[in-house]
């Protein structure tokens, strides 16, 4: 008898029957949410000076959460002028070690309120609790904790000059990640003695919001920081507003040029964190098994919302059937559904907007005769969700290789030679990130130097840290966030 | 009878050559008895075009060249013009100045190349970090040249604004085209000799004589530009500039330093046309200490 | 020979991932249920007495009378000598007979002995063989020498089912596991197994993830399934089920079972136990209500 049983077929692997997880939902009945949220300018929440709100969704339900001010021109004055107030009067001369110590503080809170702050996050935004509690917020508040630490040592940081702050800081922030761009955004501003007006993204204000109040536990001065809350009308004026004296702006290539043309004419200074299509590069010589988890890490997180997903695959040919095997089968065990559920992989997509945008590229992918390939997971029937996706046999003229999608949806390419890799992964617009997987590595460092992106993942992917600086090349913008270098942005140099 | 004069004919220096102009046009050159000095190419918007795609040819070998050959290349470049100091001299005061200022121009020139022909290999070591994350990768930052670099040359000098523009961007390892000043243009294409003469290759350094004002459109709307230094005064332009330059992201540096001052160098200038790269990789952790298997 | 190349690293983040795997309430009841069937009931001690076997084949097929609907152990697994008393004890429970052999823990005998060791065992009843690799040899890259031992002794083996101990905790690195897993996969084990439970560590996540993907990697080549045992080390019910999380993630549900994956283990019995006369009283539980054998 023999007890090996060999299957006359190409060997299958079953994810679906036998098995499970049932669900298992973060509890949510801590969280605490108010009906409206106002503006938060000089240190109190204040009514929209227009008097409207606009509903704030639950994008996995299609439910409203709360209800949010649509700020306007007359509200960014009023924050723009707070700020300068403030900056003037408190923050400016305010020893380093002294600012310092509240960025601690709100470091410390955020820690403290962690978890009311990922499920916050997860029900407005959709995306996952898992990410949410285990990336999102711990980062967040690792990024307060970083920069706080700068505050008393910036004359380290720039070697012969003095180092001075540039005044009040207009900073645009994305619904992708967004207590943790507002923490980009505002951490080493302050550190660097500036002041703030932030607006959050229309469809992700919350979490802004509870950081508002972390702030006003933290006994930051009233001004330190304003948010004002509303559309694009509002990050106009507040981009226009001649009380501001540095834009930072991190969201897609389209708006980051119409702002980078808006302050022109003014000596405004600028950091641009725009889109991107990366390239994410396997080699023949790779940890295979590794390199399909980078895939799917590079595509798959945050439902493929970010600006640096490694949504061009490369893969050396003769490894091509065996990594798309694999990335199949690995996807099949991707759980898409309840951002809520602790076991959800990936959640719900952002917006009904972002979610037509994603099908109007499935469809353009089929179009252009690329071949679709999703797993059947199942997903709900209510809220916005888009099953993993991939794109066999791309090119690099197809649409969907060239325009950034921001969703969960992978062009796959094969390639055969370094030279032609370099080639292609470089043949676009834009320069954020790019992956390289080989255990050669002579053959990292030849990639990495030709590789014209500004982060590179090289046998690894998605990896974020307070000190490592994150910016793009080219299209995908200018300026560094994080590590000693993303202080430059918020200085001046004399 | 005395001998006739073989006069110079200026003409533009691009990937390498000195082609005329392919417009055939020229503007003349005067000096104060409004006598002409020179017929000055007119550069034109394809000339510009031409020396951009000289340009990113020559991108990769130059950014991808040891620094230290390229410290040795710039050191080269300074030799060469301490050599022809007396002919640049001669140029400034055709072109109005004064025999001691010009002498002093032309020697804080080759002071500068030599300054920055030290940073080649080493403002890379300012400029990096390794970045202690919390996680078990190795992860570093460095800076990369921007790529191609359109420069519009000061126009109140006609030798020491071109190369401290210049001298910080190539040191960096980028390639540039520069627009010369348009009153005092003779230098420029002088000091094209001189680089041609000094083992920088074909294509780095394009050097453009004509008019600012019809030429700055096409450099800053140019997709294939990196980034745009500006070194004039005019505001009009500046805006300009700064709104072309979204076309493609192109960063844009506006310099209204006094050249004439040492103080007016420094790794900073080459930092501007930098790109900072970060690198992570894995750091495999077994063993002493770490985990076993 | 070839064997496909592991990132440390990169395993760690993916077995970290499991561990975020929420298993709750009925999905945690049925899953400690099948782990509980994947038990081989091991004691493989020098004061081993009869007694003490004889005990253990007892609760492998009674684990716990209060709770019903409880399975039986996979197998009994003791040392040769045991292996026909442990045989007449188990009856046709259903439950195995596991035997250690060819000079368990360290290997160092001669082949002559590891066969006839192996004979022994498979002669007195065993339905499987657990045995060893000679590490010394392996870490020596005398890997020919590794596979031929193997190839030998599952023909020895006869019916029997041969698990290969590849012992993970003196291979070091990731990349001996692997290309220990690929080699005994090909010389003809039926399950391969991490560890014998003398050597630190013994069965750990990281390790069983790499064998289970090179189980996966035998079967879409081959369309062979290969058995897994980590051994050692698993005592708490909650480790069990994110090893279960980690096979049915790698492999799917055919391997959810004991046919193809145990866990070589002596307190895991207990803990879920517990855990699931937990889940069916509400209340907790202490071990004085649990049969200690």
């Amino acid at each position: 008898m023999s007890t090996k049983t060999k299957t006359t077929n190409k060997p299958k692997l079953d994810f679906t029957s036998g098995w499970g997880y049932t669900p298992s939902p973060e509890s949510t009945d801590h969280i605490k949410l108010e009906k409206r949220y106002d503006h938060f300018i000089n240190g109190q929440f204040v009514k929209p000076a227009g008097g409207k709100y606009f509903p704030t969704i639950n994008p996995a339900t299609e439910k409203q959460i709360s209800e949010v001010a649509l700020g306007d021109a007359r509200d960014i004055d009023k924050a723009v002028k707070a700020a300068r107030n403030a900056y003037e009067k408190v923050w400016k001369n305010m020893p380093g070690a002294e600012r310092g110590k509240y960025l601690y503080r709100i470091a410390r809170i955020i820690q403290e309120r962690a978890r009311e702050l990922s499920v916050i996050e997860t029900l407005d935004g959709g995306k996952s609790i898992r990410e949410s509690r285990d990336i999102d917020i711990p980062l967040a508040a690792a990024h307060f904790f970083y920069y706080a630490g700068w505050a008393d040592k910036l004359e380290y940081a720039f070697p012969n000059r003095k180092v001075e702050s540039v005044g009040v800081a207009g900073q645009i922030i994305p619904w992708n990640f967004p207590l943790l761009m507002a923490a980009w955004k505002i951490a080493p501003a302050l550190a660097c003695g500036n002041t703030v007006v932030l607006k959050p993204a229309e469809t992700t204000p919350l979490t802004a919001m509870k950081l508002a109040e972390i702030f006003r536990d933290a006994g930051l001065p009233p001004g330190v920081v304003n948010i004002v809350n509303g559309d694009g009308i509002a990050g106009a004026a507040l981009v226009n507003h001649p009380g501001i004296d540095k834009v930072a702006f991190t969201g897609s290539t389209d708006v980051g040029k119409i702002i980078q043309k808006a302050i022109a004419g003014t000596n405004k200074k600028a950091t641009l964190e725009l889109g991107g299509k990366a390239a994410n590069i396997i080699f023949e010589d790779a940890a295979i098994d590794q390199a399909v988890e980078g895939i799917i890490n590079g595509i798959f997180f945050n439902q493929g919302h970010v600006c640096c997903a490694g949504s061009r695959l490369f893969v050396q040919e003769g490894i091509a059937d065996l990594v798309i095997r694999k990335l199949k089968d690995r996807m099949q065990t991707l759980i898409v559904g309840d951002p809520m559920d602790k076991n959800t992989d990936i959640g719900a997509i952002n917006s009904k907007e972002q979610m037509n945008k994603i099908n109007e590229y499935l469809k353009i992918g089929v179009a252009e005769g690329a071949e679709m390939w999703q797993s059947n997971c199942q997903i709900p029937k209510t809220g916005y969700y888009c099953r993993p996706t991939i794109f066999l046999h791309a090119s690099q003229s197809h649409r969907i290789v060239q325009e950034e999608i921001f969703g969960p949806v992978l062009a796959i390419q094969t390639f055969r030679t370094v030279d032609e890799v370099v080639e292609k992964a470089n043949n676009t617009p834009f320069g954020l990130s790019a992956g390289v997987w080989t255990d050669k590595g002579s053959k990292i460092f030849n990639l990495t130097t030709k590789l014209r992106a500004g982060v590179i993942w090289a046998n690894t992917y998605n990896k974020f840290d307070p000190t490592s600086p994150f910016g793009g090349y080219k299209e995908s913008g200018f300026g560094r966030e994080g590590g000693l270098h993303g202080l430059m942005p918020y200085v001046n140099l004399k | 009878m005395s001998r006739i004069e073989i006069l110079k004919t200026y003409k533009l220096y691009i990937g390498g050559q000195f082609p005329r102009t392919e417009s055939g046009r020229y503007y003349p050159l005067l000096d104060k008895k409004k006598n002409v000095i020179a017929d000055v190419c007119l550069g034109s918007r394809k000339d510009f075009r031409n020396a951009v795609v000289s340009a990113r040819g020559a991108f990769n070998s130059w950014g991808g060249r040891t620094a230290y050959n390229r410290s040795q290349i710039l050191y080269r470049i300074a030799e060469m013009l301490e050599k022809r100091k007396s002919e640049f001299i001669e140029e400034i005061i055709l072109q109005g100045g004064n025999k001691a200022d010009a002498k002093k121009e032309v020697e804080l020139s080759i002071d500068r190349l030599v300054y920055y022909a030290g940073w080649c290999d080493k403002f890379q070591q300012i400029f990096s970090s390794v970045n202690p994350v919390a996680s078990s990768h190795f992860n570093f930052s460095v800076p990369e040249p921007t790529g191609v670099v359109a420069i519009v040359a000061p126009q109140d000098s006609s030798l020491i604004g071109l190369v401290s523009l210049i001298a910080p961007i190539i040191a960096g390892g980028n390639v540039c085209i520069a627009l010369a000043s348009e009153k005092m243009p003779l230098c420029s294409i002088t000091f094209g000799e001189v680089l041609a003469t000094s083992d920088v290759p074909a294509g780095v350094v394009n050097i453009i004589t004509g008019k600012t004002s019809e030429l700055i459109s096409h450099m800053s709307s140019h997709k294939d530009v990196n980034a745009l230094v500006y070194g004039g005064k005019d505001q009009k332009e500046i805006k300009l500039v700064k709104e072309n330059a979204t076309l493609n992201v192109k960063r844009v540096f506006v310099y209204q330093n006094n050249w004439n001052k040492t103080e007016s160098q420094n790794p900073y200038f080459i930092f501007d046309t930098q790109e900072i790269k970060t690198t992570w990789h894995p750091i495999e952790n077994i063993g002493v200490g770490g985990a076993k298997y | 020979m070839k064997s496909p190349i592991i990132d440390q690293v990169g395993v760690e983040e993916r077995v970290a991932r499991f561990n975020t795997r929420s298993i709750k309430k009925e999905s945690k009841v049925q899953g400690l249920k099948i782990a509980i069937n994947m038990i081989d009931l091991t004691t493989l001690e020098g004061k081993d007495t009869v007694g003490k076997v004889r005990q253990l084949c007892y609760k492998a097929q009674h684990l716990h009378v209060d709770i019903p609907g409880i399975p039986t152990a996979a197998a009994v697994c003791v040392y040769p000598t045991f292996v026909k008393l442990a045989k007449q004890e188990l009856g046709n429970s259903g439950v195995k007979v596991a035997s250690v052999a060819t000079a368990f823990p360290s290997g160092q005998s001669t082949l002559a002995v590891k066969i006839a060791d192996t004979k022994f065992a498979v002669d007195s009843g065993a339905d499987e063989v657990d045995m060893v690799i000679s590490r010394g040899e392996f870490l020596s890259g005398n890997y020919n020498f590794v596979f031929d031992e193997i190839a030998e002794i599952k023909s020895a083996c006869g019916n029997a089912r041969l698990k290969v101990i590849l012992e993970t905790g003196e291979l070091a690195t990731l990349d001996n596991v692997r290309r220990a897993s690929e080699i005994a996969m090909r010389a003809g084990a039926d399950f391969i197994k991490t560890s014998t439970g003398k050597i630190q560590p013994a069965a750990t996540q990281p390790v069983t993830l790499v064998m289970l993907e090179a189980i996966r990697d035998y079967y879409y080549e081959t369309g062979i399934k290969i058995g897994m045992k980590p051994a050692g080390g698993i005592s708490t019910a909650k480790v069990a089920l994110q090893y279960l999380v980690m096979v049915r993630e790698t492999l799917g549900n055919d391997w959810l079972n004991n046919q193809y994956f145990r866990f070589g283990a002596s307190s895991l019995a207990n803990d879920i136990l517990m855990q699931l006369a937990k889940e069916a009283s509400g209340v907790y539980q202490g071990g004085d209500y649990f049969s200690k054998d």
